[in-house]
């Protein structure tokens, strides 16, 4: 890997590379799935292959090709800068970037069982015996059970000095029930919607998820959704559950803290953002109470790593701090444009694409009362339970989220389900709506597998540690 | 690129080398490159030579599939190991019959040479149409322009065997001011089709026209819906209910309502990926010819699209609409048309007294499907219509619409289509005149 490396830089530096790093990266992928009784997906897939950035005369340059070897190496740095003199062309000032120390590294997600190493018989016994259960249930007519395991090998270079190597493996897994009847589809999930829950870590985690013994619950909520009562449309106290709160923080939050998109280079695709620079240590973005941190450096995120795919170590970073917004998501060009430090958010989905600034573990702080003193302590309100849908304009003010359930509260308990729960609002209004977190007791990093950005489309993981948390007079019931 | 050759040859070895019941192989090579440009200028160029073979396998009616982009004699036969492993352990479905046999395609011309040897500084001085306009204007570009080549091969041991080489191009862009915006896009086998300063025209007239826009009320509003926002909306439709899966598993909104009227008797919707006004292929990824196939006709729901797997639940013959296995989509409808009408778009707004013009769509989202209950927002050029005139730029609205229900209430659609597009492909949509549109909120912007 020296070798290529190495020509990659020298093949650069002759075609005027002032910088250059690279990304050699192999990923291996294992999802399962069992719908209805029978196998619905089983795949293994490997992606293997490498990335060349350079700066020439001050513009990017990006190259990459699943051919790993010399000849191509040298065709591929050359291709590179090609491309970066094209963009020199048409640049109105030229690239610089935060200065970091280049580090040597080595990172690997900690964990104890590697799921490659688990026999597939024995994964598609756990999730078999699980989506039985659900099946038999009256009532239910689609069931569903999953598992996803992704292992990143990477090696990142720079022409600065940085050599890190990364071993970074995803586990994941969940189940679904769809309920169909009297014209009506209700679906819960579980332990999270769109695919379950994620973590970085290993196989031993699908054992703490304990699937099976929530399996009958779900079967159950989905069936008892279809003759719930509507959810009704009015301005309420809500409670979010953790993981909606998670994608809460993740839409209103984590996306619009992306200097990228804050300076405007996602405008055209996913958006800008409201959160400017001019409102940087001044806008109120949320109540006393909440303070949000970007956090790559804790156990189990999804967002978690060693190092960003700019050789930048993994750090945590106040972004709103008692309710003020206090910080960004950049990157080693974007932190020198606004003089602040690079804070290691770079990220690229594969070794074909060139990094972004991405979300890392974007995490809602926990506060002091317990979830059960949260709920005694509303008299009149909705708890929302495990998202359903979601949107959000391009600037990440006005959104809408659907939640799987909805219950109502009623004198400090939790009383009736309500079906087809939805509610909007603007994000520094809503923020400044929350009056309670709960503590740390609930407080759980739920993972985001699939979130989308960039030209060409990039999906990436990302964490959001989150417990409940209420919010005052919010409009609920949208569309009714 | 792998060359045909290459890749027959790839193709040949691997079913002979399978001692599977049946064997599928898919194998897709690509080059592709984007330019992507903000600020008025470029920030982001990328070029990416990739590669994905996928095994599938049949034993005992299991299946095992296995994918890689390592393409050496060793990695090959592992692959194939790893899929007759994965169907070792699978267990066996009753309701898997075959894959599909042999049948003719079509003969499609998909190839552009130019845009599969577009350079970087051809897309550069492509760009600086767009560039040039917006300073021009003093307003801001931003968007990109992709130019690439793909070659699909796919064979069974059944005697599918077809390979094709396709060409696209994708050009999109906003222009903004300080507090408007305006979109423009266009998509072609053949980029030296695309018109870059009719783009450019198009995106700074919309980001003019609604500098300092006014905010207005949500409420139901008669809308005029382009092109772009049309196929926004049937792509949603498409997703959740005209594929095959969806309708046997009962969370179609067609499920049980086939020949029923289900929209506006001005509705008519296909599926052709084998069109020439579309961005289509002569085959699926299973490798059987695409079908045209009617969805709903003057508003009665007539078909899902099949591929061989629901096609043999059914009783019937795949109409050439599988994505690549495994997939838990199920078919999917690819190439969209809905049928045009006699207007044009300005004869849509003379005929309006109050309205809203809606340029495009943004983070759309469906809250229900079987209701087909679609949220999203506006962006990049919406305006209020006032006595038969574009009277200014209104700020994003959010809507909360059912789709049927919209198509049910469509009271004219223009002549002129466009291509945008879809999740899965394509969708050639015109624009439509829809009353009583469900706006529920309002932004900031």
């Amino acid at each position: 890997m020296e070798d290529l490396i190495n020509l990659s830089f020298n093949t650069a530096k002759t075609h005027g590379a002032t910088y250059t790093d690279v990304r050699i990266a192999k990923f291996k992928t294992q999802s399962i799935a069992i719908k209805n009784g029978k196998v619905e997906e089983i795949l293994d897939s490997e992606s293997y292959g490498f990335g060349i950035r350079t700066i020439v005369n001050g513009a990017w340059g990006f190259a990459s090709s699943f051919n790993v070897n010399k000849r191509e190496v040298q065709k591929i740095a050359a291709l590179s800068c090609n491309i970066a003199k094209a963009s020199a062309s048409l640049k109105n000032k030229s690239v610089i970037l935060s200065p970091v120390k280049p580090l040597k590294g080595n990172y690997e997600t900690p964990m104890t069982i590697d799921p490659f190493t688990v026999p597939l018989e024995d994964k598609l016994s756990i999730l078999s015996e699980t989506e039985e259960i659900m099946r038999k249930k009256n009532g239910v007519k689609i069931s569903e059970a999953s598992m996803n395991f992704v292992l990143k090998d990477q090696i990142f270079a720079n022409t600065e000095g940085a050599w890190i190597k990364q071993k970074i493996m995803m586990s994941g897994a969940g189940i679904e029930a769809t309920a169909i009847g009297e014209g009506d589809m209700q679906v819960r999930s579980y332990p999270n919607s769109h695919g379950g829950q994620f973590i970085t870590g290993g196989y031993e985690f699908i054992n703490t998820l304990r699937l099976k013994d929530n399996a009958e619950k779900v079967a159950d909520e989905a069936v008892a959704l279809i003759t719930a009562k509507e959810c009704p449309s009015k301005k309420t106290t809500i409670i979010l559950d953790g993981s909606q709160l998670g994608l809460q923080v993740h839409e209103s939050i984590g996306h619009p803290v992306e200097l990228d998109r804050v300076l405007g280079t996602e405008a055209s695709f996913a958006g800008t953002s409201f959160l400017t620079p001019d409102k940087l240590g001044h806008l109120k973005i949320g109540s006393d109470i909440v303070n949000i941190t970007a956090d790559a450096t804790i156990p189990t995120g999804l967002g978690t790593f060693g190092y960003d795919d700019e050789g930048v170590p993994a750090q945590r970073t106040d972004i709103v701090k008692n309710g003020l917004f206090v910080g960004y998501l950049n990157s080693r060009e974007t932190a020198a444009e606004t003089g602040q430090l690079p804070n290691g958010a770079m990220r690229a989905d594969g070794w074909n694409r060139t990094p972004l600034i991405r979300m890392t573990n974007v995490n809602l702080l926990p506060g002091k009362p317990s979830f059960e003193e949260l709920i005694s302590d509303t008299k009149d309100g909705v708890y929302l339970e495990t998202n359903k849908s979601w949107s959000i304009d391009d600037k990440r003010l006005n959104f809408q989220f659907g939640t799987e359930a909805g219950w109502e509260i009623k004198n400090g308990k939790i009383k009736r389900m309500l079906k087809n729960p939805n509610y909007t609002g603007i994000t520094p209004k809503f923020w400044n709506s929350c009056d309670a977190i709960a503590n740390e007791d609930s407080w759980i990093v739920w993972g985001t597998p699939n979130c989308g950005k960039g030209e060409p489309m990039q999906v990436i993981q990302t964490g959001h540690g989150t417990s409940p948390a209420r919010f005052r007079n919010i409009q609920i019931g949208v569309g009714k | 690129m792998i060359s045909k050759t290459k890749m027959e040859k790839i193709l040949k070895e691997i079913l002979e080398m399978s001692p599977a019941d049946q064997t599928e192989v898919l194998l897709i090579s690509q080059n592709s490159a984007l330019t992507r440009f903000a600020n008025n200028q470029i920030h982001q160029n990328v070029a990416e030579k990739n590669a994905k073979l996928s095994i599938r396998v049949i034993k005992n009616k299991r299946t095992g599939t296995a994918s890689t982009n390592i393409l050496n004699k060793s990695s090959i036969k592992g692959v194939l190991e790893k899929a007759l492993k994965i169907a070792d352990n699978a267990s066996p479905d009753p309701d898997f019959k075959s894959l599909p046999k042999k049948k003719k395609c079509t003969k499609m011309e998909l190839f552009s040479k130019n845009t599969a040897e577009y350079q970087p500084i051809d897309r550069v001085k492509d760009v600086s149409v767009l560039i040039s306009k917006a300073n021009q204007k003093e307003l801001n570009a931003a968007g990109a322009l992709s130019t690439g080549e793909i070659t699909i091969g796919i064979a069974n041991s059944l005697g599918v065997f077809e390979i094709t080489s396709l060409t696209e191009a994708d050009i999109n862009t906003v222009f903004m001011s300080s507090n408007s915006s305006g979109y423009a896009d266009s998509y072609a086998k053949e980029v030296r089709k695309i018109d870059f300063h009719k783009l450019a025209d198009t995106a700074s007239e919309k980001a003019l026209k609604s500098i300092d826009p006014i905010a207005i009320d949500p409420g139901s509003y008669t809308v005029i819906l382009e092109p772009a926002a049309v196929a926004d909306m049937l792509t949603y439709l498409a997703f959740c209910g005209l594929g095959a899966l969806a309708y046997q598993e009962g969370r179609s909104f067609l499920s049980g309502k086939l020949g029923e009227k289900i929209t506006g008797g001005n509705i008519t919707i296909w599926d052709d990926g084998t069109s020439p006004d579309t961005l289509g292929m002569p085959f699926d990824f299973e490798g059987t010819p695409k079908q045209k196939v009617m969805l709903i006709e003057n508003g009665v729901a007539k078909n899902v699209v099949y591929d061989s797997y629901t096609a043999h639940k059914d009783g019937r013959e795949s109409t050439g609409h599988a994505l690549p296995a495994p997939n838990i989509y199920g078919p999917q409808p690819s190439n969209l048309f809905l049928k045009n009408g006699d207007y044009s778009v300005d004869e849509m707004i003379a005929s309006t007294k109050k309205g809203i013009l809606v340029t495009r769509f943004h983070y759309t989202n469906m809250e229900d499907p079987l209701k087909t209950m679609l949220t999203g927002m506006t962006r990049d050029g919406t305006f209020l219509i006032e006595d038969g005139e574009i009277s200014c730029g209104i700020k994003n609205l959010r809507f909360t619409q059912n789709i049927l229900k919209a198509l049910s209430n469509v009271e004219m659609i223009s002549e002129e289509t466009k291509l945008k597009q879809a999740s899965f492909g394509f969708c050639l949509a015109p624009a439509l005149k829809v009353k009583d549109f469900n706006f529920t909120g309002v932004t900031e912007f």
